[in-house]
């Protein structure tokens, strides 16, 4: 498979616009910013939640308990995936049953991996409530899962990818639509 | 590090320095799961794991299972004495039924040398080595060079001696292949008779005397005196090891600060170590039981991986 296109749909600007508005939709939404927990998925999940956070605690004045899970172990394709996943630490180190927990990920896409994330994370306990939040939505849904925070909606083929790059790994923060040449 | 492909884990000897690494990263985060208040993940969910144990063992077989179960396998053990192991099977008839059961991994643990690279070869589902005679017992290696890594947070340029056994020891021949191969310096120190030939081949520094074992060294790894596996050999009587090789406080003392005390386990105190040392705060005996969870956690994970 090779990338012979692609357009950038949300420049920096736009990314941090989308997380100052779901920062105040999640004060919004829960009455207490101490009762809210910021739990990444790894791998940009995790930054994703960490600069969720940073602006929860401007808007709020609290830096709300974050936590970072990897889903690898509870994926559905452990066995068959392509590419041979790595497992990464997960931390959750707070009590899971006094919070409401707000998931983020940076793309959802079939559901399965927020499957994965739900599974993984009542092994932890009973939190209170899990929403969920994303910097995009691209549709194609296998699973009965949406979420409660989206950054954009970006209506896309399967045949598309979504590349979600962020300035602390990726050097710059950009979301871009690939066309996938199917060989 | 590319995809994991390795399907058994037959000896440290037949890894690269990459694939070590990778099973200790991959370790790391299996840590996690056993503080958690469920302690299992479905990982491995559906597979088979069977503990074919030749040899007598508690730690190591119910490390494996502890390891299999927190990853959501089944697991079944096969003890010799109640098997038809007794009746005469081979190893190999005895792989190829457990393979025929539709098992995913036999974790093996043999008197003979080299069991477990020939139990491999006859059979295609997962081989991973629990100890095979006086060859190699990587696990073991694995979980002693993850402590070391835990609590000094490298290996490259670490000095680290091995006492003891050298001669009819898994344990230090793993470790040494792990050790050198991660760059660290290992000496060995045994009475000479203990000693194998040609052993400097390995890369190691060899002395019979301790306070040289001791001396400089950042971890000192105890081994077992194994006084009964083979009684025809010439082993000095244990009251003369114990004043010539056990690691006592007295010994420690000239130590460099802060040494690390480690023992695969089971301990024999007053013979290769003192009460005082095994249960002082030098000693991570204990820490290397919790850790061999999470090693052999990722072994199970990363076999089971493994893309032919």
């Amino acid at each position: 498979m090779q990338n012979n296109s692609k357009a950038q749909v949300m420049d920096a600007q736009a990314i941090e616009n989308a997380i100052v508005r779901i920062a105040h939709e999640i004060v919004e939404r829960n009455q207490s910013v101490e009762e809210v927990a910021i739990v990444g998925i790894r791998t940009r999940g995790e930054y994703l939640a960490r600069r969720l956070s940073a602006i929860l605690n401007r808007i709020a004045g609290i830096m709300p308990v974050q936590g970072v899970l990897d889903i690898t172990l509870y994926r559905d394709d452990l066995m068959t995936a392509d590419s041979q996943p790595v497992v990464h630490e997960t931390d959750i180190s707070f009590d899971v049953s006094v919070k409401h927990i707000v998931l983020v990920d940076d793309v959802l896409y079939t559901g399965r991996t927020i499957r994965a994330a739900l599974d993984a994370f009542i092994d932890f306990g009973r939190p209170k409530s899990i929403q969920l939040a994303v910097l995009v939505d691209r549709g194609h849904r296998e699973l009965p899962i949406r979420a409660d925070y989206v950054g954009k909606n970006i209506p896309t083929s399967k045949a598309q990818a979504v590349k979600v790059r962020f300035r602390e790994i990726d050097g710059t923060d950009e979301v871009l639509v690939l066309e996938k040449d199917i060989l | 590090m590319g995809a994991w492909k390795q399907k058994d884990l037959l000896g440290l000897e037949y890894l690269t320095k990459e694939q070590i690494e990778h099973i200790l990263t991959t370790a790391e985060s299996f840590k996690e799961v056993s503080t958690r208040g469920i302690k299992k993940v479905p990982a491995l969910r559906g597979k088979t794991v069977v503990n074919l144990f030749y040899e007598p063992s508690t730690r190591t077989r119910v490390s494996f299972e502890i390891a299999a179960k927190r990853l959501s396998a089944d697991v079944i053990n096969i003890e010799t004495e109640t098997s038809s192991i007794r009746k005469g099977e081979t190893l190999i008839d005895t792989g190829l039924n457990i393979q025929a059961l539709k098992a995913d991994i036999i974790v093996v643990r043999h008197n003979a040398s080299g069991a477990a690279v020939m139990l491999a070869r006859h059979v295609d589902i997962s081989v991973i080595n629990a100890g095979d005679g006086w060859h190699e017992h990587p696990t073991q290696a694995l979980l002693d060079i993850f402590t070391l890594k835990q609590k000094l947070g490298r290996i490259e340029g670490l000095k680290i001696s091995i006492v003891g056994d050298i001669a009819h020891s898994r344990v230090a021949r793993s470790n040494i292949w792990g050790l050198t191969k991660l760059g660290a310096e290992v000496t060995v120190c045994a009475p000479k008779m203990l000693i194998p030939p040609a052993i400097e081949k390995m890369g190691v520094r060899v002395t019979d005397k301790i306070d040289n074992a001791l001396q400089n060294a950042d971890a000192i790894n105890v081994l077992r005196m194994q006084f009964e596996r083979d009684e025809t050999t010439a082993f000095p009587k244990q009251l003369e090891y114990f004043k010539n090789f056990a690691i006592t406080e007295e010994r420690l003392k000239r130590a460099k600060k802060g040494i690390i005390v480690m023992h695969p386990g089971p301990i024999n105190r007053g013979i290769e170590i003192s009460s005082s040392v095994a249960d002082g705060g030098q000693s991570v005996i204990l820490e290397q039981v919790t850790n061999g969870i999470a090693v052999r956690m990722a072994v199970l994970f990363l076999v089971s991986q493994a893309r032919r």
